[in-house]
């Protein structure tokens, strides 16, 4: 292990950290693609310095952006001239067209907006880049509105894994505050074919023939927001963590209520315990403890800051229900940020690193599994990402 | 020749200078303009109109001779000043703020 990169994505540009094994001096590069919404920065497990960006803008739309060199430099694929008639295609890294071919989709037209007037899909930003497990040139990228798209060629072309939204249930996803997006994707370590995904709001779906069909997988979500506090969709799903030896275990926070599963996403229990809250964004389990789980609670859902101007990691040692405060370095008095779904990641060190980034611009680190916390860096743009690299 | 002048973020995404000079064949309309822009900086497509629809981003205007030309038809002939090269077509992202 040579050390570890974090990489943040913020609201106005892209930022590298990186460090040693000791995790106590870092260095930071950034801001890159400044100005620009950064959703979310990703590395390949199997070629680590293949990062993937996503860039976007409510002008100037969607941006894929890809490094071969860990982040030092950084190109649009495909954004080139041509240098051959009938070469590789350009111009197409950023165009996410959904597919509506009646073969392949069963295509939706609409969905239910806030209002539950339908409205038509519509593409706005690609919120969560997933590179393959074993392949650099295979990413997985989750947009809004809520599909899922598929490049094979390292980020120049897309497209769209159609079963998912022609699944039956489509018709009745509806936008979550944030805008109805697929921000999560997990792909099985043991099992190439299974993928699971969260969209905003309408809850978990998984596939087991690498993404031709899906099912819901929402059952033991109670949601009291929606009319069928149990219905087989609508469900306004945070974010899904899963330990890389126990896929088949996953957890959730869920906008109320943090869950657990131990089927494969067949059913979930609740293991909110004594948390002082159970609404939040991130969750994330220990990279060498299965059963050691991370969240933060958030006030509420009309608050988004956290309790009682105290910024506090709650960590579970027995996989939920009893739950422990994390305070030592963290602001304990006039602290009033949130840390967005995608903002906390954790390293493969030993002891296990864990990091998350506020909407404040702080980007915190423990580099002994929550014991104790410092900023690396405090005063970026709101951070709406954290992932880490444990460099070979 | 024409001149297109970008936005500075745009320019920034095509390692370009303020403005750029295009060849355009035949009728100069925006839609001639953006397709031989798009042609000459890949990386634009998609950012100032839509990749599939070809309509202009909400966000985005375009201005030329002291005009604003963002409601004429994609077709429509663009001022003689612009296919002449005597003033650039401008694209602007459009302000937001308080």
């Amino acid at each position: 292990m040579s050390g570890v990169r974090v990489l943040v994505g913020t609201r106005k540009g892209a930022f590298i950290l990186t460090s040693d094994g000791k995790r106590d001096r870092w260095d930071i590069s950034g801001p890159h693609f400044g100005g620009w919404e950064i959703y979310h920065v990703k590395g390949s497990p199997a070629e680590p310095n293949r990062l993937y960006a996503s860039q976007t803008s409510a002008w100037f739309g969607q941006v894929i952006q890809r490094s071969n060199d860990g982040g030092k430099t950084w190109e649009a694929p495909g954004g080139g001239v041509p240098t051959a008639p009938g070469g590789m295609p350009v111009g197409e890294s950023n165009k996410f067209a959904y597919d509506t071919s009646p073969e392949t989709g069963r295509p939706l037209t609409t969905h239910p907006w806030y209002d539950g007037t339908p409205r038509p899909w519509e593409f706005k930003r690609v919120w969560h880049l997933e590179p393959s497990l074993t392949d650099p040139d295979t990413v997985y990228a989750g947009v809004e509105d809520a599909a899922l798209f598929l490049s094979k060629d390292g980020g120049l072309t897309w497209q769209e894994l159609p079963g998912l939204r022609g699944h039956g249930s489509g018709a009745k996803w509806q936008p979550g505050a944030g805008g109805m997006c697929l921000h999560t994707i997990l792909l099985d370590p043991g099992n190439p074919e299974r993928i699971f995904i969260a969209i905003s709001a309408a809850g978990v779906f998984r596939t087991d023939d690498a993404g031709k069909t899906w099912r819901t997988a929402n059952r033991g979500l109670v949601s009291q927001y929606i009319p069928d506090p149990t219905a087989e969709v609508g469900h306004c799903v945070h974010r899904i963590a899963m330990h890389r030896s126990r896929p088949n275990t996953l957890f959730m926070q869920k906008h109320w209520d943090v869950m657990r599963s131990d089927d494969g996403a067949e059913s979930w229990q609740e293991i909110s315990g004594n948390l002082p809250t159970d609404f939040g964004f991130v969750i994330d389990v220990h990279a060498n403890e299965p059963e050691t789980v991370y969240v933060i609670p958030i006030k509420s859902d009309s608050e988004h800051y956290v309790a009682d101007g105290k910024l506090r990691v709650y960590r579970s040692r027995t996989g939920g229900n009893e739950w422990e405060a994390l305070t030592k370095g963290l602001p304990q008095k006039d602290c009033y940020v949130n840390v967005l779904r995608d903002a906390m990641a954790v390293d493969s060190v030993d002891p296990c690193g864990v990091y998350f980034g506020t909407t404040g611009g702080q980007v915190y680190a423990s580099s002994d599994a929550g014991g104790s916390w410092a900023p690396i860096v405090r005063d970026l743009p709101a951070v709406l990402s954290v992932e880490v690299q444990t460099l070979p | 020749m024409i001149r297109v002048e970008l936005p500075p973020h745009l320019r920034t995404l095509a390692k370009v200078g303020a403005e750029v000079t295009l060849e355009v064949e035949g009728l100069t309309t925006q839609r001639s303009v953006l397709d031989a822009l798009e042609a000459s900086y890949p990386v634009l497509r998609g950012t100032i109109r839509d990749h599939v629809t070809h309509k202009r981003r909400a966000f985005v205007r375009f201005f030329a001779c002291g005009q604003d030309l963002s409601q004429e038809s994609p077709d429509a002939p663009l001022p003689e000043a612009v296919a002449t090269g005597a003033e650039p077509f401008l694209v602007v992202g459009a302000i937001a703020g308080g």
